[in-house]
């Protein structure tokens, strides 16, 4: 990199002057944006607030919309992601924002409950643990899906929650999907039917953002058309 | 705003309407091959049953299937709200099939 300095604009909420927006950041070769935000916090204004914790893309907690784009910003390089020397960084698309660059995550999690999105187990700690065959297709679809690191950057990046604020989104069906081929799972009916309301699997348009934007490599859209297969089996008697 | 009914109601009536376009198609190339006027069209469909229970199941499955994705684009990109929905929804779809149904009528109903 030869530029000595990036321009930084952050997107404030509640708004504040137009030129405590923009920032001056020191460029480095190696840097990300999350390493950009803090800069900004640390030494140009202590009044942004933003959210981050592990910093090496674990715990989900950093996505933002980066040059228009949601991305992990922990593990985003800023070299990879410039426009014309420019970083242009706002909070999560489709979600309330709680100040700054920190959105308010309830409607995100709570679609996980919405989608039954918790371990329906049947035995008790007394009783020995189900047994799992690794190698069964059941469990491959399931393995598929498990590393999800709950980032929001799929229902960022879905039109159809964009549109349609009863959708579950992508990773809330994905996590039902991941269950519905647990074969320590037992309420399939009820995983079924939480997946089949007015703000089901059904709504995906199939238009793949979510498994385009996925940092961790995951394919949410094809566990929702699981989703949609398996319902429709179940509609016609087989399954 | 897609439950499973209207989904299985969607994918179902495009089901149908695929051969019915096809053959749609298919049939009126080859029948205009030596010419043809209203009056012969008339002439072939008017008091057919089967022409009536083609274009009518075709009507039916438009109605059906247009009405359902006209919901989703109402409420996705022009913001109806979800209370308005069914009753859109349950308007776009009779409206269709009736005006569909009428031209059905007007075109294989009647005649010598």
């Amino acid at each position: 990199m030869t530029a000595t300095s990036l321009t930084v604009r952050i997107q404030r909420t509640p708004a504040t002057v137009a030129q405590a927006d923009t920032f001056d950041v020191p460029a480095h070769e190696h840097q990300t944006v999350l390493d950009v935000v803090s800069w900004v916090q640390q030494h140009a204004d202590p009044t942004l607030t933003y959210r981050f914790a592990c910093r090496v893309g674990m715990c989900g907690s950093c996505a933002m919309m980066v040059n228009g784009v949601p991305r992990w910003t922990c593990r985003t390089n800023v070299n990879k992601v410039l426009r014309d020397g420019a970083l242009d960084i706002a909070p999560l698309r489709n979600f309330p924002v709680i100040k700054d660059l920190a959105v308010d995550m309830d409607p995100f999690f709570d679609k996980w409950t919405e989608a039954e999105g918790q371990h329906h187990g049947s035995r008790s700690r007394d009783e020995a643990i189900a047994p799992v065959d690794p190698d069964s297709p059941d469990r491959a679809a399931a393995n598929a899906g498990i590393e999800c690191i709950n980032c929001s950057v799929c229902y960022a990046a879905c039109d159809t929650v964009a549109g349609n604020s009863d959708y579950l989104g992508p990773a809330a069906l994905q996590r039902a999907w991941t269950l519905l081929n647990d074969a320590r799972d037992t309420d399939r009916d009820g995983i079924l039917d939480a997946v089949s309301g007015s703000g089901g699997c059904h709504n995906c348009h199939s238009m793949g953002s979510c498994t385009a934007f996925c940092p961790v490599g995951l394919d949410p859209m094809s566990a929702i058309a699981g989703l949609k297969r398996a319902t429709m089996r179940r509609a016609w008697g087989k399954g | 705003m897609l439950d499973m009914r209207l989904y299985l109601a969607q994918r179902l009536t495009a089901l149908l309407m695929a051969p019915f376009v096809l053959i749609h198609l298919g049939v009126m190339i080859y029948a205009i091959q030596g010419g043809l006027t209203a009056a012969e069209i008339l002439g072939r469909t008017q008091g057919s049953a089967l022409w009536f229970l083609f274009y009518g199941g075709f009507v039916l499955a438009a109605g059906i299937h247009g009405a359902i994705g006209l919901r989703v684009i109402a409420h996705e990109w022009l913001g109806v709200p979800k209370s308005a929905l069914p009753l859109l929804t349950w308007g776009t779809a009779l409206g269709l099939i009736a005006l569909g149904l009428r031209a059905v009528i007007a075109v294989t109903w009647g005649g010598a």
